[in-house]
């Protein structure tokens, strides 16, 4: 519970219809997309300018409330689910693209901007932002920076994190912090940028972004190969990369997976084949062709069965279509979906799938496996009854035993989902219990009250 | 008030659809009024996590959950985009039907519901006496809309400019035993709807006149009810139970091969509610409504899979043609799927369709949230108009009466010179004009 002249204070700060307290709205932010028990918080507040932003932290970091932050409630890890003492503050207001700039190629934004809508932008100018998280039609630029989205392009074009060059934003006490610059370079000061994305709210709260833009890609060309096993693909992902070629997209959809899809979407695909991947290349149009006949070539002598190109927009839209509709047809199939992003170095994709299958088979569970087999980033995926209480003991089971195998080929728990509350109890596996420290003492620095969305990553 | 135990056991009916929903939130993308609010509580996710939460007895009362529950214009963006394929319009309406079951309704609804809606005659005999005075207390606006506005300020009817009740509605017109009229091929039945009946009666006679065009025979029984979803979207399953019963009772009579509707919301109401919502039906009655389910069909789709229609000859070339955009009802495009056709009913009119921004984006209308939340509506209608604007068109055509209605006001208020007709009026007038 917040003592009610707090209240009154927030409510001063953002205005009556932007402070929010009753029952019914605090259990619609008690959860995210992640599989886990909501949280109800006491407040959530919907402020506008930075002013009202600043004041909100000075409030708290005064009063020590909790404060998480929320853009859209996607995230999978259970970055957004709050505290129950404290407050969340709401980013949908803040909602304003501030600049793009076509010369110097970058763009300002409020963490509230959905990603699509500065996608579209940009992509009106002729320039591009890359990073395409599966949930970008409703996913927040500050939740992709607050948790290092990733995307189907990682493989060539980076993540998140490679598209930040500067942050403006708030420290635990209401300071406003300037990191970054508008420059190509820039070598002042510690790398603080760096170190906020993907501080899942923990060390700052966000008020701008500087995001780096780059032209867009003159040509692109898509295409689905067909194979009878699942090991011909994985091993023609990896004899891809080791052939120089950059896909700017290599994804895989194993049997389940195009099983699903096709009973959902009935797009024509081939349900009797192990495995397809749909791979796109992008970049000046002569080395698009070059590099799609390599690729072509390639997949032939991995032992592909077909191996068609998009002929058209419409055709390549199909493709993609097939791949967005993965998740949607999965997750018909059971009331509960677990996604888990476990990822390997690329060249261990044959041996990463291999082992899912396995796991599915000794704890007796649907997995379908989909995802960004270019950049090593799978998505098993769990199908469950959150309810069956003894099926999901072994769905547990199953995700430890994941986490394991990719550690043990040199992965990481989560290429782009996140710690969050989630993987929270195994960042120790990956990354050892001197390095948990390092960051509980950098965070107990920066915020010694321990206000901002405490419980996250760190586990404290 | 039975005690808030009780509710929760009869939340417990839905909760396998619940269960489906996967928080994703992947909803906020397309929902009309979150865009305008931001809130969780407004999108499909957050409203079923508040059924959630009543099914697991978490409120010491029903009213907050009812209240957000409300705020939803039941236009199904969500579902049609939903991954995890919730099907939250039937879940919402099952949902509102069990708070107001467990509350009681208000003693107006209970007044229009139970003691007009569900009686045909003596709503259509009040409309009728409505429809002579209207001229008391508003005044029509002389704009290409044909809409009217208060007389004075009235705090009912705020700034709206709403579409007249027509001084002469359809059922009047009609032969006291109905229309049953011979024709080649299918045999078709039209459910006439209330708006289309009592304030776009224009809508039945330019159907009339393209059916009889196509020489298809058909049969119009009087005394037809409301389709029902009114009493629905305000959870009063009993009186929608009633009318369903009523009209079904009365097409029985008839021998028809298709059902057919100019009303988009007519048309999903019977095809997806009817069989899914109507009170413990028997298994005799789930089978009658699957049926009529089947045979029911949008006249716009019926003309073009099932008539086939040409391109009307005109020597007009493309820049000539009046420029008319479409609007998809929600209740046509996202509920049964139908998109093309009443575009290709447009082109078969001999005009140049042009496409607005958005085009299948809710108008905001949502029926009963209009009337309670005017402020939301338009602000959701503003968009639309915009759009509509945008293209440059003279006409805005679309295949439902409530969108008419909205889409009016809107333009009205703009006070834009675009017109509001139905795909069925610019056929019948293209035919007028071009057959000899």
């Amino acid at each position: 519970m917040i003592q009610k002249s707090i209240l009154e204070e927030l409510k001063k700060i953002v205005g009556p219809p932007h402070l929010l307290t009753q029952k019914e709205d605090m259990l619609t932010y008690s959860y995210d997309a992640a599989v886990l028990d909501p949280v109800m918080p006491a407040a959530a507040v919907i402020p506008e300018t930075k002013d009202q932003v600043g004041d909100i932290i000075a409030l708290c970091a005064e009063n020590h409330i909790p404060i998480t932050v929320r853009g859209s409630g996607t995230n999978l890890s259970g970055g957004t689910i709050p505290y129950a003492s404290g407050i969340v503050i709401l980013t949908g207001r803040m909602n304003k693209i501030i600049e793009i700039n076509e010369a110097d190629m970058y763009a300002v934004v409020e963490p509230g901007v959905v990603t699509a809508a500065l996608a579209a932008e940009v992509e009106k100018r002729g320039l591009f932002y890359p990073p395409d998280p599966g949930s970008m039609a409703v996913s927040t630029i500050g939740g992709n920076v607050a948790e290092n989205a990733g995307g189907l392009r990682g493989l060539k074009y980076g993540v998140t994190k490679d598209y930040v060059m500067g942050l403006r934003f708030f420290d635990s006490q209401g300071n406003y912090i300037k990191t970054g610059s508008k420059t190509v370079k820039c070598a002042t000061g510690y790398n603080i940028t760096g170190l906020m994305v993907g501080s899942e709210g923990t060390l700052g709260i966000l008020d701008q972004v500087i995001l780096k833009l780059i032209p867009a890609p003159k040509a692109r060309q898509a295409m689905v190969a067909v194979y009878d096993t699942i090991e011909q693909a994985s091993e023609t992902v990896a004899g891809i990369i080791s052939a120089r070629i950059v896909p700017a997209t290599l994804e895989i959809l194993d049997n389940f997976t195009i099983r699903a899809v096709e009973d959902f979407s009935k797009a024509g695909l081939p349900t009797d084949a192990a495995a397809l991947l749909l791979i796109e290349v992008d970049g000046h149009p002569a080395v698009v062709a070059e590099e799609a006949a390599q690729v072509k070539a390639l997949c032939l002598k991995m032992g592909a069965r077909t191996i068609d190109q998009a002929k058209d927009d419409a055709q390549r839209d199909k493709i993609w279509a097939a791949r967005r509709a993965a998740l949607s047809a999965l997750a018909q199939l059971k009331p509960t979906l677990v996604l888990e992003d476990a990822t390997v170095p690329r060249s261990r994709i044959p041996d990463m799938v291999r082992a899912l299958q396995r796991i599915g088979q000794k704890y007796r569970i649907d997995i379908g496996t989909f995802g960004h087999a270019g950049d090593g980033n799978l998505h098993p995926t769990i199908l469950t009854d959150r309810r069956n209480k003894e099926e999901f003991l072994r769905v547990e089971q199953a995700i430890e035993e994941i986490f394991d195998v990719a550690l043990s080929m040199g992965g990481t728990l989560s290429g782009e989902h996140g710690t969050g509350i989630a993987k929270a109890p195994f960042l120790e596996k990956e990354a050892g219990y001197s390095s948990i420290l390092f960051s509980r003492q950098l965070r107990a620095a920066l915020d010694p009250n321990n206000i901002l969305n405490p419980g996250k990553i760190t586990g404290v | 008030m039975a005690d808030m135990k009780e509710l929760a056991n009869l939340v417990k009916e839905l909760e396998d659809q619940l269960v489906t929903c996967i928080r994703c939130g992947m909803c906020q993308s397309v929902c009309p009024l979150f865009e305008q609010t931001r809130k969780e509580a407004d999108v499909a996710r957050g409203k079923l996590a508040l059924l959630t939460g009543l099914m697991e007895n978490m409120f010491t009362d029903p009213d907050g959950v009812n209240e957000r529950l409300n705020r939803c214009l039941l236009c199904g963006s969500c579902a049609a985009n939903c991954p995890s394929g919730v099907n939250v319009v039937e879940i919402f309406i099952k949902a509102r039907a069990i708070l107001a079951e467990y509350k009681g309704l208000s003693p107006a609804k209970k007044l229009i519901f139970r003691q007009l809606l569900a009686h045909p005659g003596r709503f259509d005999a009040l409309v009728d006496w409505a429809g002579r005075f209207q001229g008391l207390f508003a005044k029509p606006d002389a704009n290409a809309q044909g809409t009217s506005c208060a007389r004075l300020v009235s705090p009912l009817l705020s700034h709206r400019h709403f579409m007249p009740l027509s001084a002469s509605p359809f059922h009047k017109i009609l032969p006291e035993k109905g229309l049953i009229t011979t024709g080649s091929g299918p045999r078709v039945a039209i459910f006439t709807g209330c708006l289309i009946d009592k304030i776009f009666p224009g809508v039945a006679h330019a159907s009339l006149k393209v059916l009889s065009h196509h020489n298809v025979g058909v049969v119009i029984p009087p005394g037809q009810g409301c389709c029902g979803i009114p009493s629905l979207a305000s959870g009063d399953r009993d009186s929608f139970t009633r009318l369903v019963d009523h009209n079904l009772a009365l097409f029985e009579k008839y021998d028809f091969d298709v059902l057919v509707t100019a009303c988009a919301t007519c048309t999903s109401t019977i095809k997806k509610l009817w069989p899914s919502v109507y009170k413990n039906p028997s298994p005799g009655m789930q089978k009658k409504l699957t049926a009529l389910s089947e045979k029911t069909m949008d006249i716009n789709q019926f003309l073009v899979d099932q008539v086939g229609i040409e391109p009307i000859e005109t020597n007009l070339e493309d820049a000539e043609k009046e420029i008319v955009t479409y609007h998809d009802p929600c209740h046509l495009k996202k509920s049964l799927g139908v998109a093309d056709q009443p575009r290709q009913v447009i082109r078969a009119a001999g005009c140049r369709l042009a496409e607005m921004a958005g085009s299948d984006k809710c108008c905001g209308m949502g029926g009963s949230f209009n009337v309670y939340h005017y402020d939301l509506s338009s602000a959701i209608g503003i968009l639309k108009e915009h759009n509509i604007e945008a293209t440059g068109c003279t006409t805005v055509s679309t295949g439902c009466p409530a969108c008419m209605m909205q889409i009016s006001d809107m333009l009205g208020k703009a006070g834009s010179p675009i017109r509001v007709r139905h795909p069925m009026e610019l056929y019948a007038k293209s035919l007028e004009t071009h057959t000899p």
